[in-house]
């Protein structure tokens, strides 16, 4: 009698913490995603009906759009949408809020082949995809960086758009702040925020001045690379990865930075 | 040795129940004094409008409170989007971690009260002798009741309660290019009509052979941007005396006035007239740029608007020269404008400790002293919610410098807030109950899918408005909503996991009783 009371105490313990552990309904923290094993020989071949990167690219502000892609790294997850940067070999995508449960989201990963459709649609410049849906495809493919240092300040910049790139020997210039102070870097583009929200920061090259960004939902305060923008120091030379967003104009987001010794 | 296991298994039963069902209501009652003893610390959530001089208020709000008393502590946690606190005290509550003080809407506590006693009642707070508004034991000059606007005070009851103070009250207003409007061969009247808007706006779209607007030379041109939607939504149907929603929390949205509305927002949308920032981004940043006509947006965000605002989002050498305007929101009535009154207010929420709480609504208080009222309002075209600052010398010192500078006395934001306080009595709110932020969304996303709708070559026609009015329905749950938030709705059979769960409680705990029960009559006849 006793064993049976034992075991019911212990069913009935199990039942309450499994249902304890219910999962609350928070938003999604962007990690870093997992990198699957890459593939030997990647399959770019379109589905039919599928666009090009320059059929994209020519397609207007609402027309629809369906590419066959792959997620390089995720944004953002709230109120099952998704957004993502994704890439192929031709060039890349931005997906704005596209249409996927919290399930979906985690097969995601990194270099994962998807095939999306939805409209194209721009916001200050930037080129992306709204009101998509996606399907998980075959396939995966991890795009290398780019180094597109040379292309800043030019227009032929914006091919690049959105693509993952790379930004070597810059050099860390003066941001203003709210005190009117000279910083390495702002919580938000004018320095009205907080830990936690964006980064903002100065880098300098042949004279020209570009403004990078630490985007809080791609990388947020526990990420290492806004652990270490707030490190940086004016006068720093510095090699960046990142992704070439743009509000305006080149406005990249960045997911590392690197001391130049 | 069994007899352990069972005890602890049975411990463990009773800490896990913990785990379930409704949060134990705290209820507050207000301490007799205040203990200045007692460390405290307050977690603030503040809205700023990405300004930096208002951070920097909160900021010094905090600082003097801390003052006055040495023992209240403000940790303040910025935002920069109402819908974004929303989401997270919605997230907190449900781990009890709400804030303590938070800036807030009443639509917004309307969803916060379906948890039980979340947010502070004030009615007998505001008239507490001591502690109330004006009360004996106050540190500082706070206002009177009497001394706040009685309609912004009124914004803030949720049924027959008072769930928040006002903190700032601003409304939208339509900015205008007078510069290219006039170029035109239009004159701009005192209050414009939709038809007016719409015909100029029509107008502005006319190309040259390459491509360039004729208005302003340029490829890009939106001659119409409505920042808000759900706003632009709820003030057309307000104005045209049509269907939104009631008291009781009766969904009316989904009518042929409505409908009407959205065919004319696909007319305009279609030929490009027409856009929302949910589209094409700022207002602002196009009508700065001159490549927008008419721009909607709040008058919180004047210092973003026109050609000399103090504040911009894009580089000095998009910024073309044109003389502001400022005028209310389009109107079907011109004799009879409305305007929806709107801006931040500030909540309590409750915690067990009731000099914490205590603390919490002494520092919403101290948020309406002249000093952080006057200088907030400054920042942009917000007007105080007191009559105290209202009426002040040096607020009135203020609003008649306007134009003397670019900054402080900015003429446009400046326009902005004595446009308000020309219509405050023109001004109105939604009614609010569990739900009503949700129908608010919906009003906004009906404008923002017939504009995207049309530009992709759908036809808006009244198939399209019978599934748009389904999805809305289904999409936001405006068929589950209930007039106030905490009520006895029922919520249809448990589901199966949870009676599984109580079963194996009721399980546990007969097993236990029962054990221990055999061990008591055991002893009883032993001792017999």
């Amino acid at each position: 009698m006793k064993k049976l009371i034992v075991l019911l105490l212990a069913l009935a313990m199990v039942m309450s913490v499994a249902a304890c552990n219910s999962k609350e309904n928070t938003p999604a923290t962007p990690k870093d995603t997992t990198t699957p094993e890459p593939t030997k020989a990647v399959d770019f071949t379109k589905s039919e009906g599928v666009m090009t990167y320059a059929q994209y690219d020519a397609a207007n502000v609402d027309d629809p759009v369906t590419v066959e892609t792959f997620v390089q790294d995720k944004q953002s997850w709230w109120d099952n949408k998704a957004t993502i940067y994704t890439q192929d070999n031709e060039g890349a995508y931005f997906v704005y809020e596209m249409a996927c449960s919290e399930e979906d989201y985690a097969k995601l990963v990194k270099g994962q082949k998807i095939r999306i459709k939805g409209f194209k649609a721009d916001f200050q410049g930037e080129k992306e995809i709204a009101d998509g849906t996606f399907e998980i495809l075959d396939g995966n493919y991890v795009a290398p960086a780019t180094d597109v240092t040379s292309y800043l300040g030019k227009d032929e910049i914006i091919k690049f758009q959105n693509q993952y790139v790379e930004f070597k020997g810059m050099t860390v210039a003066a941001s203003t702040d709210a005190d009117g102070k000279e910083v390495a870097y702002l919580y938000k583009w004018n320095g009205s925020g907080q830990e936690g929200d964006d980064l903002y920061f100065n880098v300098e090259l042949n004279g020209a001045t570009y403004t990078f960004t630490v985007e809080s939902y791609l990388r947020d305060k526990d990420s290492d690379v806004y652990k270490a923008v707030k490190n940086l120091k004016v006068g720093d030379k510095i090699d960046m990865t990142g992704y070439l967003y743009w509000y305006d104009t080149v406005n990249p987001h960045i997911i590392s930075v690197s001391i130049v010794k | 040795m069994k007899k352990i296991y069972i005890i602890i298994l049975g411990l463990l039963c009773i800490m896990l129940t913990a785990c379930h069902g409704k949060k134990q209501s705290i209820s507050f009652e207000i301490p007799e004094s205040f203990n200045e003893n007692k460390q405290i610390e307050l977690t603030f959530w503040a809205k700023n409008d990405t300004n930096v001089t208002q951070s920097k208020i909160y900021e010094k709000a905090a600082a003097d409170f801390n003052k006055i008393y040495p023992n209240v502590k403000v940790n303040i946690r910025l935002y920069t989007d109402y819908g974004k606190i929303y989401n997270d005290v919605i997230t907190n509550i449900s781990t009890n971690t709400t804030p303590n003080v938070c800036i807030t809407y009443p639509d917004h506590i309307a969803t916060y009260l379906t948890g039980n006693d979340t947010v502070v009642k004030l009615d007998d707070l505001i008239k507490n002798e001591k502690y109330g508004l004006g009360g004996s034991e106050l540190k500082f000059d706070g206002p009177k009741e009497s001394e706040i606007v009685p309609s912004f005070l009124n914004e803030c009851y949720i049924g027959d309660s008072i769930y928040a103070l006002p903190f700032m009250r601003s409304t939208e207003a339509l900015y205008i290019n007078k510069t290219y409007v006039e170029k035109m061969g239009y004159k701009i009247p005192e209050v414009l009509t939709w038809d007016f808007v719409w015909e100029v706006s029509e107008a502005a779209t006319k190309q040259d052979a390459d491509g360039n607007y004729l208005v302003n030379g340029q490829k890009t041109m939106i001659p119409f941007i409505y920042k808000s939607t759900d706003n632009m939504m709820i003030s057309m149907l307000k104005q045209l005396n049509a269907g939104y929603s009631d008291e009781n929390g009766n969904i009316l949205i989904f009518n042929d006035t409505t409908r009407d509305i959205l065919k004319t927002v696909a007319e305009h949308a279609g030929s490009y007239a027409f856009s929302t920032f949910k589209i094409s981004s700022y207002p602002g940043n196009f009508l700065n740029a001159g490549q927008c006509l008419f721009a909607i947006d709040s008058t919180a965000g004047a210092s973003w608007m026109g050609s000399k605002a103090p504040l911009s989002d894009i580089s000095e050498d998009k910024i073309v020269d044109f003389e502001t305007i400022v005028k209310p929101i389009p109107q079907f009535d011109v004799n009879n404008p409305k305007m929806i009154s709107q801006g931040p207010s500030v909540c309590i929420f409750n915690k067990q400790d009731p000099d914490v709480v205590l603390a919490s609504w002494l520092f919403a208080q101290f948020l309406l002293t002249n000093e952080t009222q006057i200088a907030y309002s400054q920042t942009e075209g917000y007007i105080p919610v007191t009559t105290k600052a209202s009426g002040s010398d040096e607020y009135q010192d203020y609003i008649n410098r306007c134009g003397e500078d670019n900054e402080l006395y900015y003429d446009v934001k400046i326009n902005a807030a004595k446009m308000l306080m020309d219509n405050k009595e023109n001004t109105f709110v939604t009614p609010v109950f569990n739900g009503s932020a949700s129908l608010r969304d919906a009003a906004g996303q009906m404008i923002e899918n017939t504009a995207k709708a049309v530009r992709r070559k759908q036809t808006i026609d009244d198939k399209f408005m019978d599934t748009l009015f389904d999805d809305m329905m289904s999409l936001y749950h405006l068929d589950q909503i209930s007039a106030l938030g905490n009520d006895s709705k029922d919520l249809g059979p448990l589901p199966k996991p949870a009676i599984i769960l109580i079963i194996a409680l009721i399980v546990a705990w007969v097993g236990i009783i029962g054990f221990n029960l055999k061990d008591i009559i055991k002893k009883v006849y032993k001792n017999k």
